[in-house]
């Protein structure tokens, strides 16, 4: 049947996959998009490791990170380099994730994680826990420990998750409005903004300058211990998205037809939810708050594999070529020390102009 | 008019209201209200603006939750039964469904397949052969690689109804098909609508506007006001001038078309009489 084999123009052409009971259509153009975006994201990592105050030639970095090289390069890759770029490469895949999933479950192009105050909310929970806890211990230090690993991502979650609850409370009127969301978005993460302002303002000055260099969104000096609950979050989140496509492809089309199409709407949207805030929360948590990430890369990607909303796959693989490469260009290819959030905001920022003028014109 | 009623009540049905009240958190729209859909018969629900027509129908598609009574599919209580089962037996397109930007129609159509996939199996040779057959019908064939921002406003209902017959239910709900399409278009949906019925033996419930199209395509038409059912049966006995002029307080003539018998509702203007 040609209308849905590979006999339709390259710019749609899809092939059905067929193995047993499994079925699936692999949408050949998103999937080029995937598959060319990990090639570059694997040179970006082995650069990301090879470079810097010693450069490593790109062959021992390779044999290093596979077993090989000598005492010196081994403990400059695998003890250095590597948890810092693993933890750039874990939350551009979070962000990107996290990303598509709140832009099309809000069914628009601005809403993401930091326009919906979701990075506040977990900005501020763990802001919260830093100063309240006097945790940083000593001044001007990375929180670290037991409070990395496990409070400062459990304190994120709560204060992005409680966001996330308030903000569906707030903007549900028998279902969800994109504009609404994003309206009341922006207004909760002014106010949490305010409530994090407040709580550096009253605390030890150790612990708010620790808060601060945190609230930056900074790579540098992350180890295993930022890195864990990125991973673990990613190995539980990414199959329930998993799941969740098919029921993210029928909410597109309105929650009636959702709803007579099968799916749950409450249960999928709070789910979906859920998912994208748990992503975002334990990447705050483990660099800050690493502006305009979840916003732009989804919607570079819907741009780059066409189709109707952002693709999961594409926005994991793309946020973690933006994160890397912006690891790689504070590290190596700026003069100067500047935190990761820094680079992401001057690419991001512009973009977000450009699509409020873009979305604003199509509003008649 | 009591007669044709109780044939219409006595004809078999899987679908129907008992009893239902339903509204919007304020007054009831619809009260105590009993309704069946006869099978395999197109039935036409019409009624002025805020006569509970839509409501009704979005109630009987679970869309909406009755404040008391409830509405049976196939015996059982609808509000008992999973999303998903429903989703098997009834489809509805509703008013004004969402239609996202880049979306190819094929896909659109595809995504009518939802309550019969996993994740799993999300493209069986079972689903490829439903878009296929919806697509042929509602004749968008040559339309699958088209975003569907790019359609007339013709094309892109016959892409939604493709949609909902890809679903592949015996019943199919329409809430007002043809609104916001010029007078070809619409006789050519309800033409489909005809079709669908006539030839795939689909039971079709819709709510239509448009008087006299209602009298001119349907089975059965049922008549709307207040939230209650005035008047249900075949076309050429339920348009009388009276109530036409008390339903939709329309001052009319009801002429029988010379070809067809159906009716052909004549408004009269009050500065010509």
């Amino acid at each position: 049947m040609s209308i849905v084999g590979l006999r339709s123009s390259p710019r749609t052409a899809v092939a059905p996959l067929r193995v047993g009971p499994v079925s699936w259509r692999v949408p050949l153009r998103a999937a080029s998009v995937s598959v060319v975006g990990a090639a570059l994201l694997f040179v970006l990592f082995v650069l990301d490791l090879a470079l810097g105050d010693v450069e490593i030639p790109f062959g021992t970095t390779l044999s290093t990170l596979f077993g090989g090289g000598d005492g010196g390069s081994q403990f400059i890759i695998n003890q250095l380099r590597l948890p810092q770029t693993t933890v750039a490469l874990l939350v551009g895949a979070s962000l990107g994730l996290s990303g598509a999933l709140c832009q099309t479950f809000a069914r628009n192009p601005l809403a993401s994680p930091d326009i919906l105050g979701v990075t506040q909310g977990a900005g501020a929970g763990a802001v919260a826990l830093i100063v309240l806890s006097g945790g940083s211990g000593y001044g001007g230090g990375l929180v670290s420990g037991t409070l990395q690993t496990l409070g400062l991502p459990l304190a994120a979650f709560a204060g992005g998750l409680g966001t996330a609850l308030l903000l569906y409370a707030l903007s549900w009127r028998r279902g969800i409005d994109g504009q609404r969301l994003v309206l009341v978005g922006i207004g909760i993460g002014a106010a949490l903004m305010a409530v994090t302002d407040w709580l550096l303002v009253r605390a030890r000055i150790q612990d708010a300058a620790s808060a601060q260099v945190w609230l930056n969104g900074s790579l540098s000096s992350r180890g295993w211990d930022h890195a864990k609950p990125v991973m673990l979050t990613l190995a539980v989140l990414v199959p329930l998205s998993v799941l969740l496509v098919r029921h993210l492809n029928a909410l597109q089309l309105g929650d009636d037809s959702a709803r007579v199409l099968g799916v749950r709407l409450q249960t999928t949207q709070l789910l979906v939810l859920v998912t994208a805030v748990g992503l975002a929360a334990v990447s705050v948590s483990a660099v800050g708050p690493l502006g305009f990430v979840a916003l732009v890369v989804p919607q570079v990607a819907l741009r780059l594999t066409g189709g109707s909303r952002p693709p999961l796959l594409a926005s994991m693989v793309l946020g973690g070529v933006l994160v890397v490469g912006a690891d790689l260009v504070t590290r190596v290819v700026l003069p100067f020390v500047v935190p990761a959030g820094v680079v992401t905001a001057a690419l991001g920022a512009p973009y977000l102009i450009w699509l409020l003028v873009r979305v604003n014109r199509k509003v008649p | 008019m009591s007669t044709l009623l109780d044939t219409a009540l006595a004809a078999p049905s899987r679908l129907g209201a008992v009893g239902v009240t339903v509204g919007y958190g304020g007054d009831p729209v619809v009260s105590d209200l009993t309704f069946d859909v006869p099978d395999g018969k197109v039935t036409t629900i019409i009624g002025p603006n805020g006569c509970g027509k839509s409501t009704l129908l979005r109630t009987m598609a679970r869309l909406l939750k009755p404040s008391s009574g409830h509405v049976r599919l196939d015996g059982e209580p609808i509000g008992a039964m999973a999303t998903k089962a429903v989703s098997q037996r009834m489809a509805l397109l509703p008013q004004s469904p969402l239609s996202p930007e880049g979306l190819l129609v094929r896909d659109l159509v595809g995504r009518g397949r939802h309550p019969h996939q996993r994740w799993f199996a999300q493209w069986s040779p079972a689903d490829e052969q439903a878009v296929g057959s919806a697509m042929r019908m509602t004749d968008t064939l040559h339309l699958a690689d088209r975003a569907i921002e790019q359609l007339s406003g013709g094309q892109r209902q016959r892409a939604w109804i493709a949609m909902t017959l890809a679903q592949d239910t015996d019943l199919v709900l329409l809430d007002e098909p043809t609104t916001y399409l010029d007078l070809a278009h619409q006789v050519e949906v309800l033409d489909l609508v005809t079709r669908l019925n006539r030839e795939r033996g689909r039971t079709i419930a819709l709510v239509l506007h448009d008087l006299h199209l209602a009298a001119r395509y349907r089975d059965v038409i049922v008549v709307m006001k207040d939230g209650a059912i005035v008047a249900q049966g075949d076309p050429a006995a339920i348009f009388t001038p009276e109530l036409l002029l008390d339903v939709f307080g329309l001052r009319a003539d009801v002429l029988a078309d010379p070809r067809t018998g159906l009716p052909i509702v004549v408004p009269l203007s009050a500065d010509r009489d």
